[in-house]
């Protein structure tokens, strides 16, 4: 029998969502600067759905191969895990409206278990939807404009790029109006959706490159040449997983409106080309590597050669995309406010989630929030659908209504004015999406391991809890400073463990889950693979190998040498002796 | 038998040749290596002529012979090979091939939409009801 506050609860309950609608409809802001369909995206994605539909129907009435249904459902997304199948949800580079983030939270509530998960590739997945209401899902999806399209599968996935684009300070430009045009390039790219194995495509603008270029199929760098034109530094065959390989330089200075021409031809090499007989070998950088890159680029320049003139980009073409990532329209007086300072000098708490978790935005009076999803709680990279929709009525209220994802798995609010950081701090801490440890060691980047994955071999989660445990004095913590730990449970190294500082995979040894370590990785622009340090360390001891890692680091440091910066001058042998001292 | 060609159900009037079997009255299809080595034959049959390539062989090297073709048949041996689509852009858009691009072999029907898109015309497929029908799936492409 419902108790009688039911009745006041439930009209209170009402009340909220009504008056929590009109401030969404209020908030909302007129223009959002991200990409907008027109019809024909439109189309595009809902015949896509009914597609995927007919295909999922056709293959539980079992007229599709079990071999056929695995690699179309693959190019929605779709992943048949340990438990239930798996939905890897495409964000473009990363970028996500309020409407969206409502959207996942309801297909979170709806059809899973009231949570999603960010990936390594800005993408967001659901663990536990059921197969025959995927249709449904992606339905749902089309509504908001957002899709599963070539986020697995042998074909050029989802195209990444930096989370702080158009705001960062080290920008030479914008990265997504590119993304875009890649993005539609790549969406159902009839002559490429069938290659030797996936192919990653990653586009930076700034000069820091966040958005690992040099560990992609192809990175895309935007420099600018002598003349003071801007162009594509052009990388290929880079990639992490198994034989983690830097990119090379490919072509020093591209004219962008080159940019599909060349990545036409290169595809067409691949597919060509790339080696099929084996899909350990079948990444386009073991094509590179046995080619060697100078064979390789004549073939790509012979190919280039034919096709360059006919698809230009023309000026217009971008002129329309660059219109989509215009600034917003920022407060002018924005910089004239003197209460954040006052803020940050009296309360010490915010004043480090300030340093840690925001970052400088090229508009004075701004700054860039980072919302960490790496509390010591939950599973890295999880987010519940109550936090969803937290997180797009926050979006709505204080940064243009748009979001980012990063691929180290926290979000982003890009255009967030100082002002209003402090009202922003306790709401977000309130959600408990303001741990103030990005970019520290418990900021880690981390698959989902054995407890989901069926490829994995080792648990990931629960190590990182671990790891959050010895690290629970956020003093320590932040002292300690950048240190990036990622794990991945298997050598597919979903959570690029290669490049972490410290890189932590799981192994199994007859079935009893170990830990291999490497240290002095980075995916940033001094990219490195990180050497390993000896040999796996048993379950029960790899978080503290990790916290002995970091003392030894704090021992061995000079001045204000980073973690990455002391490894790189002592080399791995300090640690070396410390982690191993008792075996 | 029928095929799909042009997005219409037809009858296949095409005979492809085993390498040791005679040659026939009518259109013929042979494979690349019988062509090398019986070129000066083929060339005087009476009928329409056609080649069979797979998905490793190079196109650049018909040269000439393309001219002589009404037929050129993609031998799809594995349909996680997609080499067969890069060959099908080229022979249609590089070489000006003007006849019938078929797709033979093992592929999906949910793989003949992007095939059409690509330059092929003609599909031999195992589900010829299912097949036809996925080449009315998309409206809305962006290449």
């Amino acid at each position: 029998m419902l108790s009688p506050n039911h009745k006041i609860l439930s009209f209170y309950g009402a009340y909220y969502m009504i008056a929590a609608h009109f401030i969404r409809l209020f908030q909302a802001p007129k223009f959002i600067q991200m990409y907008q369909y027109n019809h024909n995206d439109q189309i595009l994605i809902e015949e896509r759905v009914a597609q995927f539909r007919r295909q999922t129907e056709q293959f539980l009435n079992g007229e599709i191969s079990e071999d056929g249904y695995r690699n179309l459902r693959l190019r929605n997304g779709v992943y048949i895990q340990k438990h239930s199948p798996m939905l890897r949800v495409a964000i473009p580079y990363g970028v996500l409206n309020s409407k969206q983030l409502h959207k996942l939270a309801h297909i979170a509530r709806t059809y899973d278990k009231n949570y999603c998960h960010v990936t390594t590739r800005q993408n967001v997945q659901f663990n536990w939807p059921k197969l025959e209401q995927i249709p449904d899902i992606l339905a749902e999806l089309a509504e908001v404009q957002m899709h599963a399209i070539q986020t697995s599968g042998n074909c050029m996935r989802n195209t990444t790029s930096d989370h702080l684009a158009g705001v960062s300070v080290d920008e030479i430009e914008d990265p997504r109006p590119y993304c875009e045009l890649i993005r539609q390039w790549t969406t159902l790219h009839p002559e490429f959706d069938w290659l030797p194995r996936k192919f990653k495509i990653a586009v930076s603008g700034s000069r820091d490159d966040r958005a690992a270029t040099q560990f992609h199929d192809i990175g895309l760098h935007l420099v600018e040449n002598d003349a003071g034109e801007v162009g594509f530094r052009v990388l290929v065959g880079g990639g992490l997983g198994r034989t983690p390989i830097i990119g090379q330089v490919i072509k020093p200075f591209l004219d962008k409106k080159h940019i599909l021409s060349y990545l036409e031809a290169t595809l067409r090499i691949y597919n060509l080309f790339g080696r099929r007989d084996n899909k350990y070998k079948a990444r386009i950088k073991i094509l590179v590597k046995e080619e060697g890159l100078e064979k390789f680029n004549e073939m790509v320049e012979q190919e280039w050669a034919l096709i360059r003139d006919g698809l230009e980009v023309s000026d217009e073409r971008f002129a329309v995309m660059k219109s989509y990532f215009k600034p917003f329209d920022y407060d002018k007086k924005a910089a004239g406010n003197v209460t954040f300072a006052q803020y940050c000098h009296e309360n010490k708490t915010f004043a480090k989630w300030v340093e840690h978790n925001t970052v400088e935005h090229k508009v004075a009076g701004y700054r860039a929030v980072f919302l960490s999803l790496k509390h010591p709680e939950t599973p890295p990279g999880d987010l519940t659908d109550k936090q969803l929709d937290t997180v797009a009525d926050l979006a709505a209220r204080y940064s243009f209504g748009e979001v980012r994802s990063t691929h180290r798995q926290n979000l982003v609010f890009a255009d967030v004015k100082q002002a209003d950081l402090f009202q922003l701090w306790q709401l977000l801490n309130a959600a408990q999406l303001a741990t103030p440890n990005i970019g520290t060691a418990t900021d880690m980047i981390c698959c989902p391991g054995l407890d989901f994955c069926s490829l994995a071999n080792a648990g990931s989660i629960g190590i990182a809890k671990e790891i959050n445990e010895i690290l629970d004095d956020m003093d320590y913590l932040h002292d300690i400073g950048d240190v990036k730990i990622n794990m991945s449970g298997c050598v597919n190294g979903c959570a690029h463990q290669s490049v972490g500082h410290i890189g932590i995979l799981g192994v199994d040894k007859k079935g009893v889950e170990w830990y291999q370590l490497t240290l002095g990785g980075s995916s940033a622009n001094e990219a490195a693979i990180g050497e390993r340090l000896g040999a796996a360390v048993p379950k029960n001891e790899i978080a503290q190998a990790v916290g002995t890692i970091l003392e030894v680091y704090v021992q061995q440091r000079l001045h204000e040498e980073t973690f990455l910066e002391t490894v790189n001058r002592v080399g791995i042998e300090p640690f070396k002796v410390k982690v191993y001292a008792n075996h | 038998m029928q095929i799909i060609k042009n997005n219409q159900l037809i009858e296949n009037h095409w005979t492809f040749l085993d390498d040791d079997a005679p040659v026939v009255a009518g259109s013929i299809c042979v494979s690349l290596a019988r062509w090398n080595a019986e070129k000066a034959e083929l060339s005087k049959h009476a009928g329409n002529l056609g080649v069979r390539l797979s998905s490793t062989d190079d196109i650049s090297t018909l040269g000439a012979d393309l001219g002589l073709f009404a037929l050129i048949e993609l031998n799809v041996a594995d349909f996680m090979d997609g080499r067969s689509f890069s060959q099908a852009y080229l022979l249609r858009h590089r070489y000006g091939f003007q006849g019938e691009i078929r797709a033979v072999g093992k592929y999906l029907a949910d793989q003949a939409f992007y095939f059409s898109r690509v330059g092929v015309n003609g599909f031999n497929p195992e589900n010829l009801q299912q097949t036809h029908a996925t080449l009315q799936d998309f409206t809305a492409f962006y290449q």
